[in-house]
């Protein structure tokens, strides 16, 4: 254990306090680099999709660590850091493209698709003169290559060696819940950025925060689309930092909100244009939102025919890249695609039910920075982690804690 | 190219800015055609030709809803927007319309004072002139970067 996770304590009494200086504390943000994303964690890289042709490459990041995914001319995928073994330059600029090698700018050192340099400028000098000496071995500082798990067309990398298997690492109940949205080759739709104000980990707590969904977000309430007295639940896997919560497409008609009074139920709302909400049980199982994330930063999304998967890029403290990639199925009709863009409407930076997530984290960002040694509150539903059959409950975040005090040691 | 024509495309556009930078969302649907489309992509997905956009409209009355939901709906802290933009360009389209792309950059002003270069980016417009009144058929919003700084509340 290091100074700074020796030097801080968690509160006394346990999951249900978490304290602010989590968001704060610099020594804490790059021990989260080395334990957690370079430690014995699967980071969600890439869909598969993203790289259908031999030779195409993709940029990507595991935490903050620059990444580089590509895919061999004889098909195979690899990871490696994106990071010249000479002095230490980023070997790939551009977002995306195809190559048959990647060649370094700045010294046009070059490195074949999966990482291995294969070749130093005028290693021999020239007419003579100059060069590297013959026992100069640069191969033993190349980029650090990724293991790669790829489940249902979702690309999973990770530099630890002793990482356990991925299907392992998510458990039975979180690998059938991915089966379930990952049903078919992925056609891709288009993908775009935010940036957040905010600590990495006060995103991933508000996705995993299913007390809140229905409270800051009106439009959802509003709607119907997501009540707490909708049939749901929340699954919490057995290691804490994995989570599915979902509910069924249909309203009880319940009316709990309309009787405590609330700022989300206003009677008479509706819209003028409902086709945005059409909506067809793709998945024949009547769930119609299910939100899945994987410890530390992957978010498969299910939002009625909507379909996403997003990405956190650490970038500081206080700032995070939130990468969204949406997606439907090959075996798609236009009608189909059409819905799942109108239904677009609902997610990203300008969506009906998640702008909010965009600013919440950093309003709690904003609050606690002078509140260092003072906690949160995190005690719905009681202290535990455990899976439960309904949404008035902060288990999943409370399981997030839970397996990020393990790969941190505190 | 009429100079006429080119002032009423200019014209539409100012008023068109001006509805939006003084908060006057409700009067934002009016400048679409019944089945007008307003979608915002970014410069990435237009260029790889995918068809996402962060708000994807196809008539006036999914704008309506999207004023009603900023008005009442949404959660988001109070800020406004400066539009800038340059000169039309304009070509005749199909089926009697006009073509019309028009740079922007957009800063947002928060309630804290604090301001930023928001977006930049094009429109790319398709008009009808119907009798005096121009309306957009199309207004597809091309951001330049794929980024957006917490969130997009007020449309471009």
């Amino acid at each position: 254990m290091t100074s700074a996770a020796a030097s801080r304590h968690w509160p006394a009494e346990g999951l249900t306090r978490v304290p602010y200086w989590l968001y704060a504390d610099g020594d804490i943000y790059e021990q989260e680099q080395a334990r957690i994303f370079r430690g014995p964690t699967w980071n969600f890289l890439c869909l598969e999709a993203e790289l259908t042709k031999p030779g195409s490459y993709r940029r990507s990041s595991l935490g903050a660590m620059p990444v580089v995914v590509t895919r061999d001319q004889d098909g195979a995928l690899h990871a490696f850091e994106n990071r010249c073994a000479h002095r230490g330059s980023l070997l790939v600029l551009d977002e995306r493209g195809e190559a048959r090698d990647i060649i370094c700018v700045y010294h046009n050192w070059s490195y074949d698709l999966a990482g291995n340099l294969t070749g130093v400028a005028f290693r021999k000098g020239l007419g003579g003169k100059g060069g590297m000496p013959a026992d100069c071995r640069p191969e033993a500082h190349g980029p650090r290559k990724l293991k790669l798990t790829t489940l249902a067309g979702l690309v999973f990398g990770t530099l630890a060696p002793d990482a356990p298997p991925l299907e392992r690492y998510l458990g039975a109940e979180i690998v059938a819940r991915i089966r379930r949205v990952m049903r078919a080759p992925v056609k891709l739709l288009g993908d775009y950025s935010q940036t957040l104000p905010s600590n990495w980990k006060l995103y991933m707590e508000n996705v995993k925060d299913t007390y809140h969904a229905s409270l800051l977000h009106t439009f959802f309430t509003t709607f119907r689309l997501n009540r707490l007295s909708q049939k749901g639940g929340v699954v919490v896997s057995d290691c804490g930092g994995h989570h599915v919560s979902y509910s069924l497409a249909a309203d009880t008609g319940g009316r709990e909100y309309e009787q405590a009074g609330m700022r989300a139920a206003q009677e008479g709302f509706g819209l003028e244009a409902p086709e945005l909400l059409e909506a067809v049980d793709e998945f024949g199982d009547g769930i119609g939102l299910q939100i899945l994330s994987v410890f530390p930063t992957f978010v498969l999304q299910q939002t009625r025919n909507s379909l996403a998967v997003r990405r956190l890029v650490p970038q500081g403290l206080d700032r995070t890249e939130l990468v969204w990639t949406c997606f439907g199925f090959e075996g798609d009709d236009d009608a189909m695609t059409e819905r799942r863009l109108r239904q677009a409407n609902l997610i990203g930076p300008a969506g009906y039910i998640s702008m909010e997530d965009g600013a919440a984290p950093g309003f709690v960002q904003r609050a606690t920075a002078t509140a260092d040694d003072l906690v949160s509150v995190v005690e719905m539903g009681g202290g535990s982690t455990a899976s439960a059959d309904n949404r008035v409950t902060e288990a999943a975040v409370r399981g997030f804690w839970k397996a990020y005090r393990g790969y941190m040691g505190i | 190219m009429t100079i006429e024509l080119r002032l009423r495309i200019q014209d539409l556009n100012a008023r068109y800015a001006q509805a939006i930078d003084d908060n006057k969302l409700e009067a934002w649907p009016d400048f679409f055609t019944e089945n007008g489309r307003y979608r915002i992509t970014t410069a990435e997905n237009f260029e790889r030709g995918l068809p996402l956009g962060m708000i994807h409209a196809t008539s006036r009355a999914m704008l309506r809803d999207r004023v009603r939901s900023l008005r009442d709906a949404n959660v988001y802290e109070a800020q406004r927007y400066r539009h800038l933009l340059g000169a039309p360009l304009v070509t005749p389209g199909a089926e009697g319309m006009v073509e019309a792309q028009t740079s922007f950059m957009v800063a947002r002003v928060m309630h804290s004072g604090e301001i930023m270069l928001f977006a930049t980016g094009r429109y790319h417009d398709r008009i009808v002139l119907d009798g005096g009144e121009a309306r957009f058929a199309e207004k597809l919003v091309i951001l330049d970067s794929r980024l957006i700084d917490t969130l997009l509340a007020i449309p471009l």
